[in-house]
């Protein structure tokens, strides 16, 4: 194991080992960030849902976009899977259907950086308790 | 590296762990193994909550769910339900009490909303036995900040400056403190962290050393520095096996890392720290005893002057700090002076953490600002009751009141209304406690944990508790009561110690607070509690009785006798007062007199 020899030393370890907590601290305060499900239900996941999870966890990052990925259940538009809903504080949540790789690279480059909308969204077809 | 797209935390603190918190762990970990999630999914054994009322408590992360009281075959549900499928698993969400609707996460529960978490910031959130975790939340950059930015007067001056006062109960000012070690010259000072926490119903300090041994570590070496010593020493009491583990893994890991030994982080600073274990004195939670005992002498407590910062361990100059004071630290030197007094009162600023017991809805550890309102800590007593005190401070301390419930809490309002601020114990009594026998139950206590080195102590809290059980019993008068209040008097000025000079504290507050309950203990030999039992009569009522015979069939001592559908009568001098008499009846027969 190395030894940290100076308060850069310490410095430069932190940076490194930050995003091993940086999950909990998002966690913390995830209504200020920008939400992302990724539908992981059976047929989400054949489709592809698992590579897009990915996708969005090691982009976000390497683009610096402070963001929550979360897997969820399925969400009931199996016709338009992998599906994906983007909760942008402020805003109310989207669904988008059939997203491939290219898809979520669209997603985070127009919708998530700039609020202009994407091919591809799904009316919403229910309420949710939560707002009743 | 694995690329954890999600933590759980399970809370690995004591009380959980005696709620086989481990077990869910190991769980979880072939839950995750068998479904091949296990390089996604990271669990971690973190500190106590502080909801340790509820526990086992698990908490997912990012989605910040908060489950309570998880048994270990529930970490099937939690993967299967949760993790894959994402959909939160109801049936171990918390339940408000009074809302009876279920949270889903800590945000919005009532217990964690008025919390500021500083001294407990690592607390349920990092794995305490790994010291890349402590890292990662800015841990030791307060330490190579001294070390590399600022003299050891720079550091004395900051935590004078942020008015940190100690937490072990005294509330002496910690810089303050630093500033006497560091003045007096020797060949040897020692640091010594006091984690001898004795007074009953308190658990911050095992908390924070088994939630977040590092920063207890890394505090302590700021301290080395700014007073010029090279030793730490933690004494520690041996029954806190996880607390003593805990360190003992954090001290290893930071020497490792080469954050304590030799030239720390490139300075020529050195500091190393030992772990001295205690036998749970409570005494020994006094500096001098402490001292004492650290150096294998009987725990017994000296006169002050010489205080131990001229003449400690071994007679070499030493400062003593509570484990809570050190948490504070780190935090102090990274966000400054100003800022830490912008939190809590002007006279006491930052926070404090108190251990809830008694009857309330949420029993456990809470932190929050200084000046904050006991109403507002204590915001649900539990079963509707009448609430009835606070008895805060431990042995030391006093019951506070009705009128006392929107008196801001800090060090000086406390004293003023005739109770301490102690470490931080809080007991909340209802309607059914009676306040003499609460007296009666703290005296007991000092009785026991009297070192007997000087009279006042030795012999009077012993009168104390002899004159209380007196009134229990019903054979008190006035006159008691008046000798009560004197002879604690001559108690609290004439005692060695601490421990001498508070304990009759807990006679006095009742006796100001609750004279009625003393008067008519003493007058009309009434209890209104019903917890002297020796003034007590258990008689049935001849109207009710229809003669079924349960009452005389449960009793335990034969006192109750009848024939059957005749009324029955209850023999006083057999009675122990039990009562399962009245549990029993389903006539309401039996009443207490």
């Amino acid at each position: 194991m190395t030894k940290v020899k100076s308060l850069a030393d310490l410095r430069k370890m932190k940076e490194e080992l930050q995003n091993k907590v940086n999950l909990r601290e998002k966690g913390d305060n995830v209504e200020k960030l920008i939400q992302i499900k990724v539908g992981m239900g059976t047929s989400g996941i054949a489709s592809g849902a698992k590579e897009i999870f990915n996708f969005f966890i090691e982009e976000l990052e390497k683009r610096n976009i402070e963001a929550v990925v979360t897997q969820t259940g399925d969400m009931g538009y199996n016709f338009a899977e992998p599906t994906v809903e983007v909760t942008v504080p402020g805003k109310d949540p989207i669904v988008f259907g059939n997203v491939t790789i290219q898809k979520a690279d669209k997603i985070i480059e127009c919708y998530i950086k700039n609020g202009e909308l994407v091919e591809g969204i799904l009316p919403e077809n229910y309420d949710k308790i939560d707002n009743k | 590296m694995a690329k954890y797209s999600m933590h759980i935390l399970v809370c690995g603190g004591t009380g959980c762990r005696a709620a086989q918190s481990t077990k869910i762990t190991e769980n979880l970990k072939q839950e995750l193994d068998a479904n091949n999630l296990s390089e996604t999914v990271q669990v971690i054994e973190t500190g106590c909550f502080g909801f340790c009322e509820k526990g086992p408590i698990v908490k997912i992360m990012p989605d910040n769910t908060f489950y309570t009281q998880v048994k270990a075959e529930d970490a099937k549900e939690i993967v299967a339900e949760h993790i894959i499928k994402g959909r939160k698993v109801n049936r171990l969400l918390y339940i408000d009490p009074t809302k009876k609707e279920k949270v889903d996460d800590s945000k919005h529960m009532g217990f964690y909303r008025k919390q500021l978490r500083i001294a407990l910031r690592n607390c349920g959130f990092i794995d305490p036995e790994n010291i890349d975790e402590y890292i990662a939340r800015e841990g030791y950059e307060a330490l190579g900040r001294c070390l590399a930015e600022m003299t050891p007067q720079d550091v004395i001056k900051i935590i004078k400056d942020s008015g940190l006062r100690g937490r072990g109960g005294g509330g002496f000012p910690t810089g303050l403190k630093w500033e006497f070690a560091s003045k007096y010259q020797a060949d040897q000072k020692y640091v010594v962290c006091n984690a001898d926490e004795g007074d009953p119903g308190a658990f911050m300090d095992r908390s924070i050393l088994e939630g977040d041994p590092h920063s207890v570590i890394e505090a302590m070496a700021i301290c080395g520095y700014s007073i010029g010593a090279t030793k730490g020493l933690v004494y520690i009491r041996a029954e806190y096996p996880l607390a003593i583990k805990r360190l003992q893994v954090a001290i290893q890991q930071a020497r490792e890392y080469g954050l304590l030994g030799k030239n720390i982080l490139g300075s020529n600073f050195e500091f190393d720290i030992e772990l001295r274990y205690g036998a749970g004195a409570f005494v020994c939670g006094e500096e001098t005893a402490l001292i004492h005992s650290m150096e294998g002498q009987r725990g017994e407590p000296t006169v002050k002057p010489p205080f131990p910062a001229e003449s400690g361990y071994w007679g070499k100059p030493t400062n003593v700090n509570n484990v809570e004071t050190f948490a504070n630290i780190p935090v102090i030197i990274l966000k400054g002076a100003q800022w830490f007094r912008s939190i809590g009162t002007e006279k006491s600023p930052g926070t404090k953490v108190f251990a809830l017991a008694g009857k309330i809805n949420n029993v456990g550890l809470i932190e929050v600002p200084m000046g904050i309102t006991l109403r507002e800590i204590i915001f649900e007593i539990k079963d509707d009751k009448k609430f009835k005190a606070v008895q805060t401070g431990g042995p030391s301390g006093g019951c506070l009141t009705e009128k006392h419930l929107d008196t801001p809490i800090e060090f000086d309002t406390l004293i003023a209304a005739g109770s301490m601020m102690g470490s931080g114990g809080m007991i909340v009594m209802d309607e059914d406690d009676c306040m003499v026998a609460v007296a009666k139950f703290y005296l007991e206590f000092t009785v026991e944990e009297s070192c007997g080195k000087c009279a006042p102590c030795r012999i009077g809290n012993k009168r104390l508790h002899e004159t209380l059980e007196k009134i229990c019993k019903g054979n008190g008068t006035r006159e008691d009561i008046e000798l009560l209040q004197n002879m604690s008097r001559v108690i609290k000025d004439t005692a060695l110690c601490g421990l001498g000079q508070t304990s009759p504290n807990p006679v006095l507050s009742t006796i100001d607070n609750f004279w009625d309950e003393y008067i008519e203990h003493v007058d009309h030999k009434k209890c209104r509690s019903g917890v002297c039992k020796d003034l007590m009569q258990y008689v049935i009522n001849p109207d009710n009785c229809v003669g079924c015979t349960a009452c005389a069939r449960v009793c335990p001592v034969g006192a109750i006798s009848g024939e059957r559908k005749a009324v029955h009568k209850i023999d006083p001098a057999l009675c122990i007062k039990c009562g399962a008499c009245i549990e029993k009846c389903k006539f309401n027969a039996i009443f207490i007199q």
